[in-house]
């Protein structure tokens, strides 16, 4: 049984082989309007991209999202970056996401991980948590918590490796 | 012999093969975090020397590595709670490896063998998570597939045994293995149609089989327990539907008082959204839907399903106290949710626009009749099929009313505030076990002041009024059901200079218990510092006696009195 298992492992080491060379990994969520969307395959044309955890429940995460709302027209003109926002929240929440987001007036484009895959995948531990990717999908800096003004070090950074 | 041989070889040509893409397509990554605490006598909230024992060094701790590699992905992680702080429960003394898996997946086949987080639907009827602020894991050991044949079609089969703390997963041990199906088909992606109308429908099936339940030597367990569920979400421009109704047969417990009637669940929500309004209004119905695969479990120990609270999520301190956990024996609730964005230059709107949140949620007792048993009636009795229950039925009995609204405002480029609002019952003997039922107002202002783009000063001011006054008659001996009643005011105030320092002070005062020994300061005074993705926050302080809530299932936090050091980071 042991051998069978570490058999199938390293097939399956062998196989993952085949797969393309990013820091996002291959699991499939909801939007908001139902649609599946894999992460694998989020991009922004080859421009750099924002992934950023929040909840409802969390209000520093909710200060997060407004405060990048307030900003993000601007960035996007000077930039070209693009915010992938995740909720973690669980079932409870599902139906609210979508009348909290456009009743905040929030940009972004939403996904839902309702069961905590990708923030378990992402080493998340607590939100709200930033992840910077540069325009091949890897992570180039990322940030857990929020202060106010804290969204000024992310602009930073992105313009860093956006030239 | 010659496997092994085979093995090797196999695994040493691969490497050959591949061995520059092993090198740059691997990943590891990580994440680490730990949660200490010193307790201290405190007898000004009557935690005497004895109350803390010899284990006043508490530590809960978790370290976990993953390997990436494309499609394929495996991860370890090695838990230690010794002993675990005060407040979660005392089996999870111990540490070792809690968890480990294995997975690859490419899109079309997915398999993942050891320990495995999922959810069909909603969770009615299956959801194994894992919630560190709740010491809760109820993961299942064994393994997983998934096949998505075609386009906008997923298949599940799950099956292994859960979780217990430190339990052993072998043959002995009581608990039953849970086999599950779940299938799901979104139209829209299936036909390739973009379309204003969209839908996907979903149904699941869970059995858990339990053999020790025929040990019972009064009742006749059934071995066999099972669940299955059936949903449709469905939208239309700007409006989106969704529900889900679970069934569940043949399942006395200990939690429903060993009654052989049959179980359900209702879920439904009716949302409208528009950039700047968003309107929610939801239902459910459950009635007898504890699901757990060892059947003398309790609290939420080896629960197999997830019933979702409707009711909104207080965070701040003085609401939090009283946060409602889900009745699985039986409860109506409702919600209705309106957020909304009054627009920029507007008179109300200000320069930088209003966000305005309403919400009115409710949750009511089923109504249960009793039945007839050998010739008399008889309510909920032991090994009965306990009541009948008209699926419409609501009781007076209220578990959980809360009617709130916030607002959500940016001043200036120096002032933004939060204020709220909020009347509440809270059915303290139900959620709780003890004390008599709270009718409470709330309001809180969360005030922020911008120095500069680095340093800020954040001030909050909470008041509590409770409908029993600080002169309220309590009888002698009575008086630990009046622990966290009566009035409360509590301040906080923060200074952070951004990205990487905080610190805060605060004050939690029971000025109005009824129980003049009651009226105590909680003051905690805390720091932090961040760094990246590493956090550490270092508070010391008293703790309130409460309970900590998350998605409804809730822990009971003893008071406590010390010094807190917390670490997070993730790599």
């Amino acid at each position: 049984m042991k051998k069978l298992f570490a058999f199938l492992l390293f097939g399956f080491m062998f196989l993952g082989l085949s797969a393309q060379n990013s820091d996002l990994p291959n699991i499939t969520l909801k939007n908001l309007d139902g649609e599946s969307v894999n992460i694998a395959e989020l991009n922004n044309d080859g421009k750099p991209f924002v992934m950023t955890f929040w909840a409802t429940w969390c209000g520093p995460c909710v200060k997060e999202h407004n405060a990048l709302s307030d900003v993000y027209d601007d960035w996007i003109e000077e930039t070209g970056i693009k915010i992938f926002s995740v909720s973690i929240d669980d079932a409870r929440a599902t139906a609210k996401i979508k009348p909290f987001v456009d009743g905040k007036g929030w940009p972004f484009e939403i996904l839902l991980d309702v069961n905590s895959e990708l923030k378990r995948a992402m080493n998340v531990s607590n939100p709200p948590h930033t992840f910077l990717f540069d325009g091949d999908g890897k992570i180039v800096w990322q940030h857990t918590g929020y202060l106010d003004g804290g969204e000024e070090d992310l602009y930073q950074e992105i313009l860093k490796i956006s030239k | 012999m010659k496997k092994l041989t085979l093995l090797i070889a196999f695994v040493l040509g691969v490497m050959a093969v591949n061995g520059q893409d092993f090198l740059t397509k691997s990943k590891v990554s990580g994440s680490f975090e730990i949660n200490s605490q010193y307790y201290m006598a405190d007898e000004g909230i009557g935690i005497t020397d004895s109350m803390v024992g010899d284990k006043y060094m508490r530590i809960n701790g978790f370290g976990k590595i993953q390997y990436t590699l494309g499609n394929f992905s495996a991860g370890i992680r090695f838990e230690s709670f010794q002993p675990p702080l005060s407040g979660f429960r005392e089996e999870l003394e111990g540490s070792g490896i809690a968890n480990y898996f294995a997975t690859y997946d490419n899109g079309t086949i997915g398999v993942t063998v050891g320990d495995i987080y999922d959810q069909f639907g909603s969770g009615l009827v299956f959801r194994t998570y894992e919630e560190w602020s709740l010491g809760f894991d109820n993961s299942l050991r064994g393994m997983r597939a998934i096949y998505r044949p075609c386009d906008g079609v997923t298949l599940k089969g799950v099956y292994g045994k859960q979780r217990y703390y430190w339990a052993s997963y072998g043959k002995d041990e009581s608990r039953g293995v849970i086999r599950g199906f779940d299938g799901e088909w979104d139209l829209n992606q299936s036909l390739k149609k973009t379309s204003k109308f969209k839908m996907s429908l979903g149904g699941s099936f869970v059995s858990n089989y339990q053999p020790s339940a025929s040990d019972n030597p009064i009742y006749v367990i059934p071995e066999n327990v099972s669940a299955a569920a059936g949903r449709v979400n469905m939208g239309y421009g700007r409006f989106s539907f969704s529900t889900e109704y679970a069934y569940k047969i043949n399942n006395p417990s200990a939690i429903n008082n060993l009654i052989y009637k049959n179980g359900e669940a209702l879920l439904a929500s009716l949302a409208y959204s528009q950039k700047g309004l968003g309107m929610v209004l939801q239902v459910k119905r459950v009635d007898n839907m504890s699901f757990k695969s060892d059947y003398t479990a309790k609290e939420n120990d080896l629960d197999i399903n997830f019933i979702p609270p409707i009711n909104y999520t207080h965070t701040h301190s003085l609401p939090a106290m009283y946060s409602y956990s889900t009745q699985p024996n039986g409860e109506m609730g409702i919600q209705f949710q309106v957020n909304y964005l009054i627009p920029k230059k507007t008179l109300l709107g200000g320069k930088y626009g209003t966000k305005v949140t309403f919400n009115y949620s409710q949750v009511n007792d089923i109504v249960r009749d009793s039945i007839t048993y050998n010739g008399q009636k008889v309510l909920n009795r032991k090994g009965t099929m306990g009541y009948t229950s008209p699926f419409f039925g609501i009781s007076d009995k209220v578990f959980y009313r809360d009617i709130n609204l916030e607002i959500d405002k940016k001043i200036s480029k120096k002032w933004s505030f939060i204020a709220q609002y909020i009347n509440l019952i809270y059915d303290m003997p139900t959620i709780e076990g003890h004390g008599t039922t709270v009718k409470a107002d709330i309001a809180f202002l969360d005030l922020t002041y911008k120095i500069n783009s680095r340093n800020s000063i954040r001030m909050e001011l909470q008041h509590l009024w409770d409908c029993i006054g600080s002169g309220y008659e309590v009888e002698k001996g009575d008086e630990e059901s009046f622990i966290k009643r009566g009035n409360w005011f509590s301040a906080l105030l923060e200074y952070s200079i951004a990205p990487k320092w905080f610190v805060s002070i605060a004050d939690k005062y029971n000025y109005g218990n009824p129980v003049a020994e009651y009226r105590d300061h909680y003051y905690t005074a805390s720091v932090g510092f961040i760094k990246d993705s590493t956090r550490i926050t270092l508070s010391g302080g008293r703790q309130s006696e409460g309970m900590i809530c998350v998605g409804g299932v809730c822990r009971k936090v003893p008071a406590s009195s010390g010094v807190s050091l917390t670490v997070t980071t993730s790599f």
